[in-house]
């Protein structure tokens, strides 16, 4: 999800006045409006239109939703002069293997534009660039540079240049290890022999991407007229496109594009795409009736042209993968305020899961008895599911642990009661008896490395005893119409009271225990009352109702 | 006046003729009633009005353990006053002695006399210079011991003298907060006690004795009960209110005709996201965003396997794909399912062209890898939906989903465009509140892409499909304003939680 950041006044100027219905429009484009001030305007970008996320290239687009310059923008490109050439070397392959590159020359830059290209820069590194890894941008000053530019891979350590915001010279491990840039990106370029870099006729660096650029040849000042841009990475499709939106906004500016030799070829690729569309089929998804025309005339305000059942698709639009992707576009231009919702004469017959039914019932019986039914989380701490519970360290088993959470909440629940216990624990100063129940999912890990997820129901009961619990348990499977009995542990488990536990079996299956809690336990929760638990799995239940 | 009668209670009645004795304790004798039960009879008839029953605190002036000794005894300078009565002249050694008072007493008795030029000290010897009559007179302090207890704001110039000398000595006089009962018989409650029609012979408690024989009752009054008096509180047994506004859910797609899936939470990753078009390097299947378990999982069968392979990476039905390699590795990971549309994908892959048109939905947790704060939370439920069939259309999506929010008490719906990787045309659902004046994001919904319904059905048939986040209904619902509220489990605000009552 990327935001993006525009100067309301410049908006307001070039687009128009940013209303209730101006915010309306924007929402309907497909770019909720996040915030808005008096200085600034913020939009979502979805990461299907990397082609808004620059000033220039949403005002193109959303000027041409509102009717105004719709239909498909032709940019000039120019032929490349002389010396426009970055040649490869095959040394790239194994690090970065390839570039695109142009040359827009004209552009008067401020303060105001600087900025601007930096955010698109940031925006587009973020989103399509996936944080640099896919794709890498560069842009310099034309002026500085020696052309030729070569691009190639060479030791770290014989890499030698200047890098951005950094007082001296450093090599390309030095980069890495020192800089503040070099650090955050020092994992894209880690175990590499060589890495990759730009360098001019003059051999001088101009920058190591997708690191950081040279401080000498690769800032971009308010002296610049002409840049060098480029775009690094392995996706070369990606890449084109990529470029496709930078000098599309450029020229939007008022730069005059170039074209470069690129090993061997000739980048920027700014042809447009053409593809069928089928009016009978975009009228049946859709569910409307619009003619050719219409057709036409949608297709020209989201910035394509159309012709004899042909859409020409600009060259930096990233999302065309399919004839449904215009179809979308279409209804965006028709206005999804324009649709009207109707439910469709499609008869069928609803049904609800049996185990919730099932499950629906139980817990009816047990409000009946005055049980309140509580919800807890399906992931745990390992303090409360075993520590707390009584379960030394080395006894840990089964349990299922998440990668990486961002709490201390990291494995899945094993069982419901200790959550109980946790209620309980928290309740205190809430009046007595208190009285739950839960119903959800547990999961295991077992032995063969099976994932087990089992529906459970637990109970807990305070101040209650055995006896108390045991009448429920009674009362349940009366209501159920089905037979349990409870045979003693032989050994009691946790967390139980040795000769207050039992085994609960349904038809000779042991599906749970029940017993009182074992008052090191409740110590271990800070309860000050007498608890009873049960717990039990209900999927042999279910399968008596299927 | 006949109602206010019938009315009274037992022991309100047994209270009512002595309503003017001058203490509760008096009451308490004369009723042969027990204090707590005087004090409730008297709350219930000042409820009545019958009479003006006040409680105020007091500070009283009353003996302290000295004190209470001297009242019997005499205070030590009287009795000394007693021995020089019959001596006149006496040494201060033998005046101590004979008096029997101790060291402390004597000299504060001196003290007291000299102050009252009732004596002299001359030479070592104490000399008697009060006349008999001035003896024999009880002093003020001794009054005031008598009088005692007594109000503090009641005293007397006099008395508070007195008051003042004696707190100065040890435990003589102590001030007790107490409380006080006022009881004002009202102009009514005279009416009441002089009442002739006062009978005590109504019907109390109907007890299973009393309905045992007609004559027990029957001809007799039952007494009245004042039946707007608020009761302590009772708690009952019920569902989780979450539960109760999922059940509802339910209730609602059912009644549209929809079936209900189910399915694990713990899913590979070709499910949740390749089977969905959801690119291998997208962000979201990063662990920064999904939680992922280290075990792997099984893929299905190759013909789906296959198809999904090429929808990546070359593209089906005449799409591009996401032009890269697909990682059939990646796929096996397993994740905490990261939305319920993982149900819909594998119910998509069991159905056939002959079984058209179906409705399915769910209603389930669904977990993102988040830190926890008022408006973030690692699992929240989601509520799904997908119809199939050959002649749906776009405005038929918006009809599901207008109708789902309109009974979810959101009458006016707003649509918007989106964007996920599996569905085209994308929509997201804003609701207007009308409290609150602003449009709630709600959820997300669209047709499924191509390069999931022929990788799954085997066809290109257009499957509306929705992904609904629950837990804004619900916190709005129940007016939380802190998400964690939801699975706290705080009792005591469960018991007194409203019933979820959306019809």
């Amino acid at each position: 999800m990327a935001n993006v950041k525009f100067d309301r006044a410049t908006f307001e100027k070039e687009i128009g006045k940013l209303d209730l219905k101006m915010q309306e429009k924007i929402a309907l484009f497909g770019t909720p409006v996040e915030s808005l001030d008096d200085e600034t305007i913020e939009i979502e970008i979805f990461p299907n239109r990397p082609d808004l996320l620059g000033y220039h290239g949403f005002k193109r687009s959303f000027l041409s939703f509102l009717g105004k310059k719709t239909g498909f923008k032709n940019y000039k490109l120019n032929n490349p002069e002389k010396n426009y050439e970055v040649k490869v070397e095959s040394s790239v392959k194994d690090v970065r293997p390839f570039t695109v590159c142009a040359i827009v020359r004209g552009l008067k830059f401020d303060d105001k534009k600087i900025k601007e290209i930096v955010e698109i820069q940031e925006k587009l590194h973020s989103t399509v660039g996936r944080q640099r890894k896919k794709l890498a941008i560069g842009i310099y000053p034309l002026e500085k540079i020696a052309l030729p530019i070569t691009y190639k891979a060479i030791e770290p350590d014989k890499i030698k240049f200047q890098p951005l915001e950094y007082p001296k010279e450093m090599s390309g491990l030095e980069i890495l290890q020192r800089h503040p840039t070099g650090k955050e990106y020092a994992h894209l370029l880690a175990g590499k022999i060589k890495f990759p870099i730009f360098i001019d006729s003059e051999q001088s660096v101009l920058s190591m991407p997708p690191v950081i650029n040279s401080e000498k040849t690769g800032r971009v000042t308010n002296k610049t007229k002409d840049i060098f841009v480029e775009c690094s990475g392995f996706d070369f499709e990606i890449l084109e496109k990529c470029l496709n939106i930078l000098i599309s906004n450029f020229a939007e500016m008022g730069g005059k594009v170039y074209s470069m030799k690129v090993g061997g070829k000739v980048t920027p690729n700014f042809k447009s795409e053409f593809r069928d569309l089928s009016l009978e089929k975009t009228n049946r998804i859709l569910g409307l009736d619009l003619n050719e025309k219409q057709i036409k005339e949608c297709l020209e305000r989201m910035g394509y042209n159309y012709k004899n059942g042909k859409v020409e698709i600009p060259p930096w639009r990233m999302d065309i993968l399919h004839e449904i992707d215009l179809i979308e576009d279409i209804a965006i231009a028709y206005g999804y305020e324009n649709f009207i919702p109707k439910i469709p004469p499609v008869s069928t017959v609803g049904s609800e899961n049996s185990k919730e039914i099932v499950k629906r019932k139980i817990a009816e019986i047990f409000s009946g008895l005055g049980f309140l039914e509580v919800s807890n989380y399906h992931l745990t701490k390992k303090e409360d599911q075993f520590v707390k519970m009584g379960i030394p360290e080395k006894e840990e088993s089964e349990f299922i642990e998440l990668e990486s959470s961002k709490t201390d909440f990291n494995i899945l629940r094993k069982d419901l009661v200790h959550y109980l216990l946790k209620n309980f624990s928290e309740n205190s100063d809430s009046e007595y008896p208190q009285k739950l129940f839960e119903m959800g999912k547990v999961f295991q890990i077992k032995k063969s490395k099976e994932l087990k997820e089992e529906e459970r129901l637990s109970s807990g009961f305070t101040p209650g005893n055995f006896t108390d619990l045991v009448q429920t348990l009674d009362y349940l499977f009366s209501n159920l119409n089905l037979k349990y009995e409870i045979k003693e542990e032989v050994k009691s488990s946790l967390p139980f009271v040795e000769g207050r536990s039992g085994e609960i079996f349904l038809e000779g299956e042991k599906i749970g225990l029940i017993g009182e809690v074992h008052p090191k336990i409740l110590k271990n929760w800070k309860i000050k009352m007498p608890v009873s638990l049960f717990e039990i799995n209900l999927e042999k239940i279910f399968k008596k109702f299927e | 006046m006949k109602k206010l009668l019938e009315s009274l209670s037992l022991i309100e009645k047994k209270v009512l003729p002595f309503l003017e004795e001058k203490s509760i304790s008096e009451i308490c004798k004369k009723s042969n009633l027990d204090k707590v039960t005087v004090l409730r009879a008297l709350e219930y008839l000042n409820n009545k009005k019958i009479i003006n029953f006040e409680t105020e605190k007091k500070r009283v002036i009353d003996v302290g353990v000295n004190g209470a000794l001297y009242r019997k005894k005499w205070l030590p300078e009287r009795r000394l006053l007693f021995l020089l009565d019959e001596r006149r002249i006496i040494s201060l050694n033998d005046a101590q002695k004979q008096s029997s008072l101790s060291s402390d007493e004597f000299k504060v008795s001196l003290g007291v006399l000299k102050a009252k030029a009732l004596i002299e000290i001359k030479n070592g010897k104490i000399v008697l210079s009060a006349s008999r009559e001035e003896i024999s007179k009880k002093s003020m302090e001794e009054l005031f011991l008598e009088s005692l207890p007594i109000d503090e704001d009641t005293l007397t110039p006099e008395q508070a003298f007195s008051f003042k000398l004696l707190q100065k000595r040890k435990e003589i006089v102590q001030v007790e907060e107490r409380k006080k009962f006022l009881i004002k018989i009202t102009p009514l409650g005279k009416e009441v006690m002089n009442s002739k029609e006062l009978t005590y012979d109504l019907i109390e408690q109907i007890t299973p004795k009393i309905l045992k024989k007609e004559q027990n009752w029957k001809s007799k009054k039952f007494r009245r009960y004042d039946v707007t008096l608020p009761v302590p509180k009772i708690n009952g047994g019920k569902r989780h209110f979450v539960n109760s506004s999922i059940d509802y859910a339910r209730k609602v797609w059912t009644e549209m005709g929809f079936v209900e899936m189910e399915g694990e939470i713990i899913q590979p990753s070709f499910w949740v996201f390749d089977a969905l078009f959801t690119a291998q390097d997208h962000p979201v299947r990063e662990m920064q965003d999904t939680f992922f378990v280290s075990e792997k999982g099984k893929l299905p069968d190759k013909k789906i396997l296959d198809s999904v392979k090429l929808a990546h990476e070359k593209g089906v039905g005449g799409s591009r794909g996401w032009n890269y390699k697909w990682d059939e590795e990646e796929a096996k990971k397993m994740v905490l399912r990261t939305h319920t549309t993982v149900l819909s994908a594998k119910t998509l892959s069991n159905l056939k062209k002959e079984d058209f048109p179906k409705k399915y939905f769910a209603v389930g947790k669904v977990f993102r890898n988040e830190t926890v704060d008022w408006s973030h939370g690692f699992e929240f439920y989601q509520t799904e939906g997908i119809v199939v069939d050959p002649d749906l259309n776009f405005g038929n999506l918006l009809g599901y989903l207008k109708e789902f929010y309109k009974k979810m008490g959101f009458s006016k719906v707003r649509f918007s465009p989106a964007y996920f990787p599996y569905t085209e045309p994308s929509v997201e659902v804003n609701v207007w509140h009308p409290e609150r004046k602003v449009w709630l994001e709600l959820g997300g919904a669209g047709i499924f892409r191509p390069e999931i319904t022929i990788p799954l059905l085997g066809l290109d048939v257009p499957v509306l499909a929705w992904g609904l986040g629950f837990d804004r209904i619900i916190t709005d619902y129940y007016k939380i304003n802190d998400l964690r509220e939801l699975y706290k489990n705080d009792i005591t605000k469960l018991r007194k939680a409203k019933a979820w009552m959306k019809v």
